[in-house]
């Protein structure tokens, strides 16, 4: 009796979690667009979300390029196929590594400091104060930070794909001296652009969305003490990672799954 | 951090993902490969088309010349019928060519190998919509593997 009480009540506050989810989102969304106000708000957030975020993804992104040239060269090499290298590291950047790395080094680098922040404004009781000054804080301080996300992920992800793939060139190329010719035109010669570039941008809008909503609804719902807010921070870094990977499964298996 | 310089910082990260996107659609995909210059269509049947996709290339002595625009079955006699789509600056090729399905290196790719014929007097160039008559199947390994071995039964 004790464990099916136990069951009810989590089931209960998942639902409950998700309903206060979805009324953050909306909240945050639907509302009458005001581009003076919320345009330079959007773009500060871009600048904290978006350009503070550049750095560790040109750096990751130039390494698991080479790192992707050196392990296939090792491998493709032995059959004679080391052309190859270009579309193999193109494509493993475009389709998958672009998207989802990036979505889990943005978990990792802005998502937390977007619950942390949201979450101390909350424990400081700025947002109920701006409530009582008529602002309300869901368009003030999470929109912003919403749109700031959903733009900001894509652009770093198409720089991701685009360094890695510099990257595996330095590697592959100017190192282990496969002909820079073949890197290049077999790559372009491989790779779609609807049926490789636009999915991996498509998949990287969905994690943006995923991510800065988890992100942000996490903040926004944390328990108000240092403690809660530490919690809401981890949720959102571990729970951001696996939303990635599973509708990463589920992308790709529409998107590739068939032929 | 004035506001100026968020702004201006922020600008220079979306002209970088542009530039990123541009380096992508120029140098890594194939987006401008087929879409320029106009196309006319020949057709070829084919006993067999081995692993020939859609968008394998055409080519003439290695130059890709056209792609394959379209595979389907003959409803009437069960053969698969590959239409090429090949650009119009080689619109004078004689009605004598063949085609035949290669292979590019031993684990390749396949694609169409069209070989131009004489042009004598009498002998019109193709044009669209015409059928190539003179095809040469892909070459099927397993088939060929199939009949060494019956070969050697037989000796």
């Amino acid at each position: 009796m004790e464990w099916l009480a136990r069951l009810g009540s989590a089931t209960l506050a998942r639902f409950s979690a998700m309903g206060r989810a979805t009324f953050v989102l909306t909240g945050a969304l639907i509302a009458k667009p005001q581009p003076m106000k919320h345009i330079p708000l959007t773009i500060q957030q871009m600048y904290v979300v978006g350009v503070q975020s550049l750095s560790i993804i040109v750096v990751s992104g130039l390494f698991i390029g080479m790192v992707m040239a050196l392990q296939g060269y090792t491998i493709l090499v032995d059959y004679g196929a080391e052309g190859s290298l270009g579309p193999m590291v193109a494509l493993s950047l475009l389709r998958e590594l672009g998207p989802v790395v990036t979505a889990l080094l943005f978990a990792g680098r802005a998502g937390s400091a977007l619950t942390a922040e949201i979450g101390l404004m909350k424990a400081t009781e700025q947002l109920s104060s701006m409530e009582m000054m008529a602002v309300d804080p869901l368009r003030r301080v999470v929109a912003p930070r919403l749109w700031a996300g959903m733009i900001s992920m894509p652009l770093l992800a198409i720089i991701f794909s685009a360094v890695g793939i510099l990257g595996g060139h330095l590697v592959g190329v100017d190192w282990l001296g496969v002909d820079a010719g073949s890197y290049w035109s077999i790559m372009q010669s491989t790779v779609e652009w609807n049926e490789d570039v636009m999915n991996g941008i498509i998949k990287s809008v969905v994690f943006a969305f995923v991510c800065t909503w988890i992100a942000i609804f996490k903040g926004y719902d944390a328990v108000p003490t240092s403690e809660g807010i530490s919690k809401a921070t981890t949720q959102t870094v571990v729970y951001s990672s696996l939303a990635v990977l599973g509708l990463d499964f589920v992308l790709t298996a529409i998107m590739f799954g068939i032929e | 951090m004035n506001s100026r310089k968020t702004e201006v910082l922020v600008g220079a990260f979306v002209a970088l993902a542009i530039a990123a996107l541009l380096m992508l659609a120029l140098h890594v995909a194939n987006q401008g490969a087929r879409g320029n210059g106009e196309t006319y269509n020949l057709y070829a049947k084919f006993d067999n088309i081995g692993g020939l996709k859609v968008r394998s290339a055409v080519k003439v002595g290695g130059v890709t010349v056209g792609r394959v625009e379209n595979i389907a079955l003959d409803p009437q006699d069960f053969t698969p019928v590959v239409t090429l789509s090949i650009s119009a600056d080689y619109n004078e090729f004689p009605e004598t060519s063949s085609v035949s399905i290669l292979t590019s290196g031993l684990l390749g790719e396949q694609y169409v190998g069209f070989q131009p014929g004489f042009s004598i007097d009498g002998v019109e160039n193709l044009a669209d919509g015409d059928y190539i008559e003179d095809t040469k199947s892909a070459l099927v390994l397993e088939d060929l593997i199939g009949q060494f071995l019956f070969n050697k039964g037989s000796d």
